[in-house]
């Protein structure tokens, strides 16, 4: 046993702990359960949206991509910061909504907006679809992290059964309370951790951000800014843009949205959340750091750069203590996903099919489906192969597919139909699995369309077409034929 | 006043807009390529733009008396 895995595991037990504390005295009914009560204050709010943000998937490849990517990188920063303003506008709307009709998840949203059961079902499969891989892709990040922090003396299968298993029996306990809480940790440690790496990092190799940089565009020129064609300028644009309004189209996210106690408590935070944010400007720091100084990492093993680098520079009790933010990178997304996949299957699934099932029935299910979707995901995780890997590519472009009939149902009156919605977010899966599955780009689709264009982001066409069939199919008058065939049979 | 909220426009135009006349990487400010400098800059001005917002929309004051 050395250092680094001793802290590792405090930190996990530490986090256990406060995930199972985080229930007592509540009655943990489903409304307990998944939204909080909805009696989450700022702070609580906060974390759980900020939690979205730093993932595994930011800690290893935000680092990542600026050691295999660079410039390119930078849209990271500029999407979350563009979501929180849309957030300030969108969330107090689907907060108020929530709550005048006791929603208990995003599909209950749309089902109750559209006033249509069926439309439930298909936002809460398209929502599963898409966070299955993704809790997948925390998993593998688990795996990594922690085999890599522990000198490899535990395996990344055996990190991932631990970590599985621990988020397993707080989500099951406590469901979104344990999340909350861990967050508290979670966050703090990644707070001290990337701020003390991004800036030790690069002062220890060059003795200064500015040297470290200069150094990089010395060996790579250009390498800091976007290329001219590929990720250019019109491909940076596009996919914030793209990216900003999918941000919240996230079932877990969605939901967190719920727990929050008054409507300012979004406002508030569109305020803080851009700033805090920056925070993901230190992990570039170690990532462009790691370009000189651990050189040859190809494709997917660019990710390993963070870890890499801390191993070559420190003694393994700080190693340790980054392994174990790491860890909780993964734990707390994880459990919200966990969570949010099981309401939606239960609530917007079985419940439609099963409408006799009482309320007492559905939150116990709910409970014990989250050992099931856990499994599925380990099973994914092992043996999952190339069609994960397809369904990661598409995870982000899925769930941007429920933006349109989201926000056209803000509107006072809204003259897009269930049929509308319906039509709109199946023409947009089905073009999002075309593109992924074919591997195609606007270039490759149209190619005599000039470069500006061809490099705009490929989920920009999924949206249009998503969007036109939305609008042309609440044109069709559904009701009214009806209703005159039936005026013709009487 | 609600029309403070037009302000939220603002960090979209900037911070976009701004991308083919600012990508590249010198001159460095404060340490950072200007690409990055200029997209952190605008983080910071949207959350001062975000405290304005909030201290002048009405419908703040609304929700905190409900």
């Amino acid at each position: 046993m050395n250092a680094a895995l001793i802290i590792i595991f405090a930190f996990l037990l530490f986090s256990l702990y406060l995930g199972l504390q985080a229930r007592r005295g509540k009655d943990m009914n489903l409304e307990q359960w998944t939204v909080g009560g909805r009696g989450f204050g700022t702070i609580f709010v906060f974390l759980l949206m900020a939690g979205e943000i730093y993932t595994t998937f930011t800690f290893l490849g935000g680092s990542g991509w600026a050691y295999g990517k660079g410039g390119p990188t930078f849209y990271i920063i500029a999407y979350g910061c563009l979501a929180y303003v849309l957030s300030y506008w969108m969330l107090p709307k689907v907060w108020k909504y929530a709550k005048e009709h006791r929603l208990m998840s995003q599909s209950d949203f749309f089902a109750r907006k559209y006033d249509s059961p069926m439309l439930g079902v298909l936002v809460a499969l398209v929502g599963v679809v898409a966070l299955i891989p993704y809790l997948v892709l925390q998993l593998k990040g688990l795996g990594i992290i922690v085999s890599e922090a522990s000198y490899g003396t535990i395996s990344p299968t055996a990190a991932i059964w631990i970590g599985v298993l621990a988020v397993t029996i707080y989500v099951m306990i406590s469901g979104i309370h344990g999340s909350a809480w861990t967050a508290v940790v979670k966050d703090i440690m990644i707070l001290v951790v990337a701020v003390f790496l991004g800036i030790y990092l690069p002062f220890h190799y060059y003795g200064g951000i500015q040297p470290m940089f200069e150094a990089v565009e010395q060996a790579k020129p250009g390498f800091l800014a976007l290329p001219d064609k590929g990720m250019s300028a019109s491909w940076f644009i596009s996919t914030v843009l793209l990216t900003a309004l999918g941000f919240y189209m996230w079932p877990h996210t969605f939901g967190s949205i719920y727990s929050a106690k008054s409507a300012n408590v979004f406002r508030k935070n569109a305020i803080i959340l851009p700033i805090y944010q920056l925070v993901l400007l230190f992990v570039f720091f170690v990532g462009f750091t790691a370009i000189l100084q651990v050189p040859g990492l190809e494709g997917s093993d660019a990710d390993l750069a963070l870890l890499k680098l801390s191993i070559q520079t420190f003694d393994p009790w700080v190693v340790g203590v980054i392994g174990a933010a790491g860890l909780l990178t993964a734990m707390v997304p994880g459990s919200m996903i966990l969570m949010s996949a099981s309401t939606l299957l239960v609530k917007n699934v079985y419940q439609v099919f099963v409408p006799s099932a009482t309320d007492e029935q559905v939150a116990k299910l709910a409970k014990y489906l989250v050992p099931v979707i856990a499994l599925v995901s380990l099973y994914f995780t092992f043996r999952g192969g190339d069609t994960i890997v397809a369904l990661l590519l598409m995870g982000y472009s899925l769930v941007t597919q429920l933006f349109p009939a989201f926000v056209l149902s803000l509107q006072k009156q809204n003259f897009v139909t269930k049929q509308g919605a319906f039509a709109g977010i199946l023409a947009g899966v089905a073009t999002v699995a075309y593109i992924t599955l074919s591997d195609s780009s606007v270039g490759t689709l149209f190619p005599s369309l000039p470069q500006v264009v061809q490099d705009l982001n490929v989920g920009i066409v999924a949206l249009i077409v998503n969007t036109a069939v939305t609008i042309t199919v609440s044109l069709i008058p559904f009701r009214s034929v009806r209703a005159d065939a039936e005026k013709r049979v009487v | 006043m609600k029309s403070i909220r037009w302000l939220m426009v603002l960090p979209f135009l900037g911070m976009l807009g701004g991308i083919p006349f600012v990508n590249r990487v010198e001159p460095y400010v404060l340490g950072m390529p200007f690409l990055l400098f200029w997209l952190v800059a605008w983080v910071i001005v949207t959350s001062v733009i975000m405290a304005i917002v909030y201290r002048f929309d009405p419908a703040v004051k609304e929700d905190e008396q409900a």
